[in-house]
């Protein structure tokens, strides 16, 4: 399945490679788009020196290391987000008689690496965050980890964003919220947020473990809520639970397909 | 090949219950090239899809090369090909060339079989000359003959087309025809095709099937179908009488095929 | 009017579609809001405003992202002109801008009911926001906010426009977004933006879209002034927009596209 989606991928490029202009303009767009982000957190840091009790490093330390993980998942899986289209057009149709995962064939249609710009963005905001956090290194292969956990939990909810479109096939819109909304989220430290918003994207939705709690614990910071300490160390078993959750709803979203039209 | 028990699909459009597709009992065999004619909304493209594993059926048994379509999906791509007259399965802005190296990859040909039946199908089909040319700006001919030749690259023993001539002109009809004809004859491939139109029928099918009302009206041998009526009746008069009588009853029962003159139960 | 009338039904059809954007901008509202919390409880009256400004600013702002069409878009225009249907628009005897004018202010009309109100309404629920001060700034508002969508429409019948003349628009179409949220004030109030990119910022015709029309509900403002800004830049977008009007019916008709 790799092995396919990597070919499919690589395809896809192959054929955006044909038109160079467009494809420089779009990385660059979204490179100024997602930069967008880190300029009003400088805004915001020109009226302040600390948000929610954390300052501009630990800030730019939190949004990091979320955006790289938003923006692996959404360079490589956020095309699921069109399957409501794929669903109108009759397109998925075509796509369940082909000996490849639905899912796979979504998210590699009409792939553009131009997406590759975010995930730049994001890595260069990382790279100066933890030159200004100083991270001890015995606490630094969090970092890996949370990135990765992060990556599957945003791939998760496009996922599910996907599985949703099944059943909301006139309102994809509705997956944004969840989608860019989480990514959004976790922008900042959830300090800001509400207790309830908290809890709810700790044990419900497990938005909370992309950066938040890996990244109490690579900060070595206290907890503002007062969680367990332990949450800190959960990302993984976070990941793998809202993945599961994902690939359930997908599965009975393809299993409720009703194909229309002739 | 095709073993289909008393399957049925049920839709729920607006709190009503609509069955799309009753109670349908048929067998085909391999090597058999089948028809299957029916009225608009007849239910013939629920079937296609079951049979394809897009939908899932809601009673009845179904079995395509051994396999349940909707739950071994994927396994059973590998043994059909699809071709739906209506939309297309190529890329619309890609080469032709580039949408038949993308199926390649979805269904892991390897590369030097892949180059030996893209040549054997762009001969037979014609395809040399606009191999470059991206799908949106073929002619529909074009399209259906690069439709079909995608359905077959991965040899499948199994083709199902819904649909094929739709929409084409006399020669690319004739082109289509003949192609199917020969994979028919020469290849083995058992194939089964929808269609609205009755030449493909008399000229390619030795066996037709009627579907109406999500029901089998009738399965059985050209010639039988134009001795449902009575005399020298043409194919398009037995059709006629028989979408017309299941119109006034739509609980007729299926014209089994009939070693005898058949009664019409209408 | 008819034709007002023509682009909210029009638009009416797509229910499911606006129902999903409120709640979309109703969760975004949610977040952004919590954040200006935070910063303004550290910087108490930042920019003029107290905490509950700038939660009513939140909310409005999100409200005000359907019918001013923040993230760009909204108009047939490009989807024609790369059709080539333009043609028959522009020789027609009614003038296309208005046309499309009419047509977007229905859209708006439609979206402000479907896509504002609720946001709006959640936004007060959750964290309470202010209303205006009376009856003469409701009115006040409501000028401002049809001048908003006059001067959003400007901006995006220009980049639509643009279709004509630019060989990639999707690019461009990237840049107006990048324009229009952040320098409308859709991400941040630009009364906190610093020393002279806020002057710009506060200066520019984006800032007729979102900043401007909250400040005027807010009462943060002079009526006159603000309206005046507005007006200024609604009709110098719309100038330029019949020019480039002009300038394609020359390059379609005469020079045959």
């Amino acid at each position: 399945m790799v092995r396919t989606y990597l070919l499919l991928v690589w395809a896809w490029t192959r054929a955006a490679a044909q038109y160079p202009v467009s494809f420089a303009l779009m990385t660059v767009g979204g490179f100024v788009i997602s930069g967008l982000d880190v300029a009003v957190i400088w805004v915001i840091f020109t009226n302040t020196t600390s948000l929610g009790g954390f300052d501009l490093g630990e800030v730019m330390f939190l949004y990091g290391t979320a955006g790289l993980s938003f923006a692996l998942a959404d360079l490589l899986f956020s095309n699921v987000d069109r399957i409501s289209q794929h669903i109108r057009a009759g397109t998925f149709d075509v796509m369940l008689i082909r000996p490849v995962s639905p899912f796979v064939q979504v998210a590699t249609e009409r792939f553009v690496p131009h997406r590759i710009g975010r995930v730049i963005q994001a890595a260069a905001v990382l790279a100066i965050a933890l030159n200004r956090v100083d991270v001890p290194l015995e606490r630094g292969w969090m970092i890996p980890v949370m990135v990765a956990s992060g990556t599957v939990i945003f791939t998760a909810l496009w996922a599910l964003g996907g599985a949703a479109q099944f059943l909301l096939t006139d309102a994809p819109e509705v997956a944004n919220a969840f989608t860019y909304g989480g990514a959004t989220l976790t922008h900042y430290p959830l300090s800001v947020y509400g207790g309830e918003l908290v809890r709810g994207v700790t044990y419900v939705l497990p938005l909370a473990f992309v950066n938040w709690q890996p990244g109490l614990y690579v900060l070595g910071r206290d907890d503002p809520f007062g969680l367990p300490y332990w949450l800190r160390f959960l990302s993984p078993a976070a990941a793998a639970a809202i993945a599961l959750a994902a690939f359930l709803a997908w599965r009975a979203g393809v299993r409720r397909y009703r194909s229309t039209g002739s | 090949m095709i073993e289909v028990d008393r399957l049925g699909r049920t839709f729920k459009v607006r709190g009503t219950v609509v069955h799309a597709v009753r109670d349908l009992s048929f067998a085909v065999e391999a090597g058999e090239f089948v028809g299957c004619l029916g009225p608009n909304g007849a239910g013939k493209s629920t079937t296609i899809k079951m049979l394809t594993g897009i939908l899932a059926p809601t009673s009845g048994r179904l079995r395509v090369a051994g396999l349940d379509p909707s739950r071994r999906r994927m396994a059973l791509a590998r043994m059909i090909g699809v071709v739906f007259g209506q939309r297309t399965t190529l890329w619309w802005d890609l080469p032709l060339k580039d949408s038949f190296e993308l199926v390649r990859l979805l269904y892991k040909v390897d590369r030097r079989v892949f180059r030996r039946r893209l040549d054997e199908l762009c001969s037979l089909l014609e395809l040399g000359d606009f191999l470059a040319t991206p799908v949106r700006q073929l002619s529909l001919g074009q399209r259906m003959r690069g439709d079909i030749a995608a359905a077959l690259l991965h040899d499948p023993p199994i083709l199902v087309l819904d649909e094929p001539t739709i929409g084409l002109d006399v020669v690319s009809k004739a082109g289509v025809r003949d192609f199917l004809r020969r994979l028919n004859a020469e290849h083995g491939t058992t194939i089964l095709l929808t269609t609205h139109d009755l030449g493909d029928i008399e000229q390619l099918c030795r066996r037709v099937m009627l579907i109406d009302h999500g029901r089998l009206a009738f399965d059985g041998t050209v010639a039988g179908l134009r001795a449902v009526v009575p005399g020298e009746a043409s194919i398009e008069e037995a059709v006629t009488h028989l979408y017309l009588s299941s119109r006034r009853s739509p609980r007729t029962h299926p014209h089994r095929p009939a070693p005898d003159p058949p009664s019409v139960t209408a | 009017m008819r034709l007002i009338g023509y682009g909210f039904r029009r638009h009416a059809t797509y229910w499911a579609a606006a129902a999903a954007g409120a709640f979309t901008n109703t969760v975004f509202g949610v977040l952004r809001a919590y954040v200006l919390i935070a910063l303004w409880q550290a910087r108490p009256g930042l920019g003029g405003y107290e905490v509950v400004d700038a939660v009513t600013f939140c909310f409005l702002t999100q409200a005000y992202i359907g019918p001013m069409q923040v993230f760009g878009g909204g108009l047939d225009l490009p989807q024609r002109i790369r059709t080539g249907d333009v043609a028959l628009d522009l020789v027609r005897p009614a003038s296309l801008q208005l046309w499309c004018l009419s047509e977007d202010l229905g859209r708006a009309a439609y979206l402000f009911v479907a896509r504002s109100v609720p946001p709006a309404l959640v936004g007060a629920l959750l964290f309470g926001i202010v209303l205006p001060a009376g009856p003469a700034t409701w009115a006040a508002f409501m000028v401002s906010f049809v001048l908003g969508v006059v001067v959003s429409f400007g901006w995006r019948y220009l980049v639509a426009l643009a279709t004509c003349w630019v060989i990639d628009d999707r690019g461009l179409s990237v840049l107006s977004t990048i324009l229009t949220t952040f320098f409308s004030g859709l991400m941040l109030p630009l009364v906190i933006f610093p020393g002279w990119l806020g002057t710009l910022a506060r200066s520019l015709p984006w800032a007729a879209m979102v900043q401007v029309p909250a400040d005027v509900y807010l009462g943060k403002t002079s009526v006159a002034g603000a309206l005046a800004f507005q007006t200024f830049w609604a009709a110098a977008l719309l100038g330029a927009g019949a020019l480039a009007t002009a300038a394609a019916r020359r390059k379609v008709v005469i020079q045959g596209g």
